[in-house]
């Protein structure tokens, strides 16, 4: 990074926090300040929904999931489309109508407090693991460009992160959301093009794309019905549709966003915004990653992306050691370059058998390479807080693009965490005001007061979300945790609400007991058949479990169901 | 059931004004139904599906 990077960095990031933070001055009572000012148009609240969601976590450690494993990761993304649709369709009508500022009310008000407080419960604690996750992204970034070390990096970024967003309120995430989205899709354009252009003259699309689908990049669709197999269209369709459902349904981190539209209209223009460009954009994120893929075909990268841990198992003794598997990894890539030369040399002449050979010839030596890389990857402490591919995209961007580009792309990392951790602690601050704090323990205090009380514990939860991220040990891939961290909670949460919105002769005692007992059931299988089952599963059990128990619970505990009415 | 059914009981979200009045229509020029405009979503992602499933065939 050099000056001109610092100043598009700098200018970015400040320019639009203080903006924000401008234009939402002067805003002091409880309700502009957690729920807005209800006056957001549709594409708005469709890109706070989109930013919400794309957290740094997206654009620093999606390309690597393309990278290392292709476009299979796309499969979660199926169950987006399905499930704005039914939130749309079935639970924003309810939200608005009830007039709610959390979706915990609602449960309070068809069950009893103490379903309500159990739903706000697990709400914050997973969102409340999830943020250090969103957290320790960028930390890898910065951490890798300025060689400082992770921890002081999470704790640094964190702080930035919080008084942020206490300044600012709901409104002020939404202002500042839609100048991020535009800097992350500007960011992410320019590593496209710049990544098209870096491909070896006479390579073209077809050709890169070939390559790809032969080494098994492009194996976008699978049709596998193997539990096993953690992305399948099956899984995506329905695992991943009750995952959504959970997270954009009841996360509360999202439906603070959708509910700041002026109206049912607009918010639910805002989803469909998103129903339609989702999956469009992580397509793009994903093939950027294939497309590195192919470029470190040609040109030889380092053996382990993360160069500074590299570096420090090396002087760990190690120094030998690394600098033989350094060897060996130039050799077994020099070897695969050339088989890649002679198949596009027998291709452009246009000798299939010939090509076909060379292909071959080509995975062979590719697996020698992946050989060699996995060598790296046992001498570095396998209890490494991240997995390598998480370095894959910025190392590329250090490596390779123009001054300027990397500062606009390191922005691209802080525009998208600031984004998503704001809305994650406007959120928790929310419930924790709202579902505890007014409903529990101080219930009639000045509006003032429940302001004040709503920034102390968003404070609070922005350290909490450091202390995880300090602590925690990240053997996934960063995306990947992001997602079984919310497979294990959300489930019973969903289970809540389907049982609100769809059971009504079940009452709070018998769901409350319902939920937990299928929570457990979730955790013993997470704990027990992690291997044997992709995550995305625990989504549509953990939600039956829910509804299934306190069905059969109701004729046992009884109870009067509660109505919700006028 | 039907969740259409839910009403407010008035004793939470006081905080903010007025819930919506009916919307039945987008507001769309070509999907001016929310049901018409489900359906197309629906139709943009099985597209997606089929795109992506040529893709991984034909590069396989």
């Amino acid at each position: 990074m050099n000056v001109l990077d610092y100043v598009v960095l700098l200018g970015t990031i400040l320019g639009i926090a203080l903006y924000g933070m401008w234009r939402t001055r002067g805003r002091h009572n409880l309700a502009s300040y957690l729920k807005g000012s209800g006056d957001a148009p549709w594409l708005v609240v469709g890109l706070s929904v989109m930013a919400t969601q794309a957290s740094a976590v997206t654009f620093l450690s999606t390309p690597g999931q393309g990278f290392a494993s292709g476009l299979g990761f796309i499969q979660i993304y199926f169950g987006i489309p399905i499930a704005l649709v039914i939130i749309a369709a079935v639970f924003l009508p309810i939200y608005r109508r009830l007039n709610v500022i959390t979706a915990y009310e609602y449960l309070g008000q068809r069950f009893d407090a103490k379903t309500r407080l159990l739903g706000a419960a697990v709400f914050l604690l997973q969102r409340g693991l999830g943020a250090g996750i969103t957290i320790y992204a960028p930390a890898i970034v910065l951490s890798t460009v300025f060689g400082w070390s992770l921890d002081a990096t999470i704790i640094c970024s964190g702080l930035v992160v919080i008084a942020y967003t206490v300044s600012g309120g709901s409104d002020a995430v939404n202002v500042t959301q839609n100048y991020q989205i535009a800097v992350i899709f500007a960011g992410m354009v320019a590593a496209g093009v710049v990544l098209l252009h870096k491909l070896p003259a006479g390579l073209g699309l077809h050709d890169a794309l070939t390559l790809a689908g032969g080494m098994h990049k492009l194996q976008a669709v699978n049709f596998s019905a193997d539990p096993r197999e953690r992305y399948t269209l099956w899984s995506g369709v329905l695992g991943a549709t009750f995952l959504m459902l959970a997270y954009f349904g009841t996360d509360q981190s999202q439906v603070q966003r959708y509910l700041t539209g002026a109206s049912l209209r607009e918010s639910r223009l805002g989803l469909m915004f998103n129903a339609i460009f989702k999956i469009p954009m992580q397509f793009f994120i994903l093939s950027l990653g294939v497309l590195l893929f192919v470029f470190y075909q040609f040109e030889q990268p380092p053996v382990y992306f993360n160069q500074v841990e590299w570096r420090h198992q090396a002087e760990r003794g190690n120094a030998d050691r690394a600098h033989a598997i350094e060897m060996d990894f130039a050799v077994a890539h020099a070897r695969e370059r050339k088989q890649l030369d002679a198949w596009l040399n027998a291709r452009g002449a246009g000798d299939t058998v010939a090509a076909a050979a060379a292909r071959a010839a080509v995975s062979a030596a590719h697996d020698q390479v992946e050989t060699v890389r996995a060598r790296a990857e046992m001498a570095v402490d396998p209890t490494g807080k991240t997995k390598d591919t998480d370095y894959v995209f910025i190392t590329f961007i250090l490596d390779y693009l123009p001054h300027g580009v990397i500062g606009l792309l390191v922005a691209t990392f802080f525009a998208a965490a600031l984004s998503a951790k704001a809305a994650e602690l406007n959120a928790l601050g929310s419930a924790t005001t709202v579902d505890f704090y007014r409903h529990v323990v101080k219930p009639r205090a000045s509006d003032a007061h429940y302001l004040a009380a709503s920034k102390w514990f968003t404070v609070f939860w922005g350290l909490v979300s450091i202390t995880f991220a300090v602590s925690a040990t990240l053997a996934e891939n960063l995306i990947q945790a992001v997602n079984i961290v919310g497979s294990i909670f959300y489930p019973v949460m969903l289970g809540l609400f389907v049982v609100g919105f769809f059971l009504r002769w079940i009452g709070g005692t018998a769901v409350f007991w319902g939920a937990l007992a299928a929570q457990a059931l979730v955790v013993v299988l997470f704990l027990c058949f992690r291997h044997d089952l992709s995550y995305l599963w625990y989504n549509p059990i953990g939600c039956a479990a829910c509804v299934l128990f306190s069905a059969v619970l109701q004729p046992v505990l009884g109870g009067q169901a509660k109505s919700v009415t006028a | 059931m039907n969740p259409a059914d839910d009403k407010s009981s008035g004793s939470t979200g006081t905080l903010t004004g007025a819930a919506d009045s009916g919307n039945d229509r987008t507001g769309l020029p070509w999907l001016r139904h929310w049901r018409t405009l489900y359906a197309f979503v629906l139709s943009v992602f099985v597209l997606w599906v089929v795109l992506l499933t040529l893709l991984s065939r034909i590069f396989s």
